[in-house]
């Protein structure tokens, strides 16, 4: 009976640690998506619209899954050092100049980078900071 | 006589409420004068002088020279922008192309867009931008001009700040106007182009402008 209650008492334990776990990242997550969608507003609503539609063919939208998934760690330096194109997005070649934001900080880039990558009809989950100090690293 | 009171109170209200229903119309800006005039009958008038857009005489996106005569009887709306701008300038032709969408088929409404660029706008990049915004008809002109000419204009024309800054993020600063002007030259409203709700008001504005005789 005392066993019982001990192995009762031991998985609860685990249990409550694994769930605690899993609403912390969620909370860094939807930390990561509200100050991503402040950093969206200010830097990049004004070109990429409200909900990522783009605008005309002077800037692609942002609903091009693929394209984002295949370029995830490319983003990083685009958005720091700005892009030139020609992208291909939808279908559609984008030969525009992105400008730089030299200013943004890694915390920022991961951020909003989230924000885009799970709005728009995105889910790609997580991105963190380590992640981008890694990626721009690696900008060409 | 109760009844004739009633009448007369029944019928002031339909009075009032014809006149509240009559044309709202707009504004005029700008400096005004009087002038004094002698009419036909040789009796001395006195009549307004409105601020009007002066002739002008620029570039289009076609290399097409331009003037004045272009908007000839024809409700405009004009803005100050430049191609690399990345801060105000896409909201601002992003909501304005609401407004050309809306009123594209309308033979007397014009749309005019000045660049402040004068080093890198010329007319084949002016083509192009045009392009990818989505414009490809007579109805919006991108027009290119020396410095001195747009920025007097805007200034003390079309009263919309413009200037070159080099501590700005892309060179030049300037407002967000979108200024509407009438078929006799003249300001009839000013909308800031970066707001939705502004842009809104201008198409409504744009509505009351046109039905105007």
């Amino acid at each position: 009976m005392k066993k019982i209650i001990v192995y009762t008492i031991f998985f609860l334990a685990i249990a409550i640690v694994i769930y605690a776990c899993q609403s912390a990242s969620e909370i860094e997550m939807s930390k990561y998506l509200s100050n991503g969608k402040d950093i969206y507003k200010a830097k990049c609503q004004n070109c990429h619209g409200e909900n990522g539609e783009g605008l005309g063919e002077l800037a692609p939208p942002l609903t091009d899954t693929v394209f984002l998934k295949n370029n995830k760690n490319k983003l990083a330096c685009f958005i720091k050092n700005g892009a030139d194109g020609p992208l291909l997005i939808n279908g559609k070649t984008y030969e525009g100049k992105m400008p730089s934001f030299p200013d943004l900080h890694d915390i920022d880039i991961a951020q909003v980078t989230v924000y885009i990558t799970n709005s728009f009809g995105n889910n790609q989950g997580m991105y963190t900071y380590e992640q981008v100090a890694n990626d721009i690293k690696n900008c060409k | 006589m109760k009844k004739s009171i009633i009448y007369a109170v029944f019928g002031c209200l339909i009075a009032f409420g014809t006149a509240c229903t009559q044309n709202k119309k707009l504004p005029i800006y700008g400096d005004r004068e009087a002038k004094i005039i002698k009419g036909a009958d040789g009796v001395d008038r006195i009549d307004t002088i409105y601020k009007t857009i002066p002739d002008f005489k620029f570039l289009n996106q076609d290399s097409i020279e331009i003037t004045q005569d272009t908007f000839k009887n024809k409700v405009y709306v004009a803005d100050f922008f430049f191609t690399s701008c990345s801060t105000i300038c896409p909201i601002m032709h992003r909501n304005l192309k609401t407004v050309y969408e809306q009123f594209k088929d309308r033979p007397d409404v014009m749309f005019l867009s000045h660049t402040i660029d004068f080093k890198y706008d010329k007319p084949s990049v002016l083509k192009n931008y045009a392009k990818k915004l989505g414009v490809d008809t007579k109805k919006w002109e991108f027009v290119y001009g020396e410095k001195e000419k747009v920025y007097h204009l805007a200034e003390h024309d079309y009263l919309v700040a413009v200037g070159e800054d080099s501590t700005a993020k892309d060179g030049y600063i300037h407002q967000g106007w979108l200024v509407l002007i009438d078929k006799q030259r003249r300001i009839r409203g000013a909308y800031d182009g970066t707001k939705t709700e502004e842009v809104e008001k201008l198409k409504k504005d744009m509505v009351i402008l046109l039905a105007e005789k």
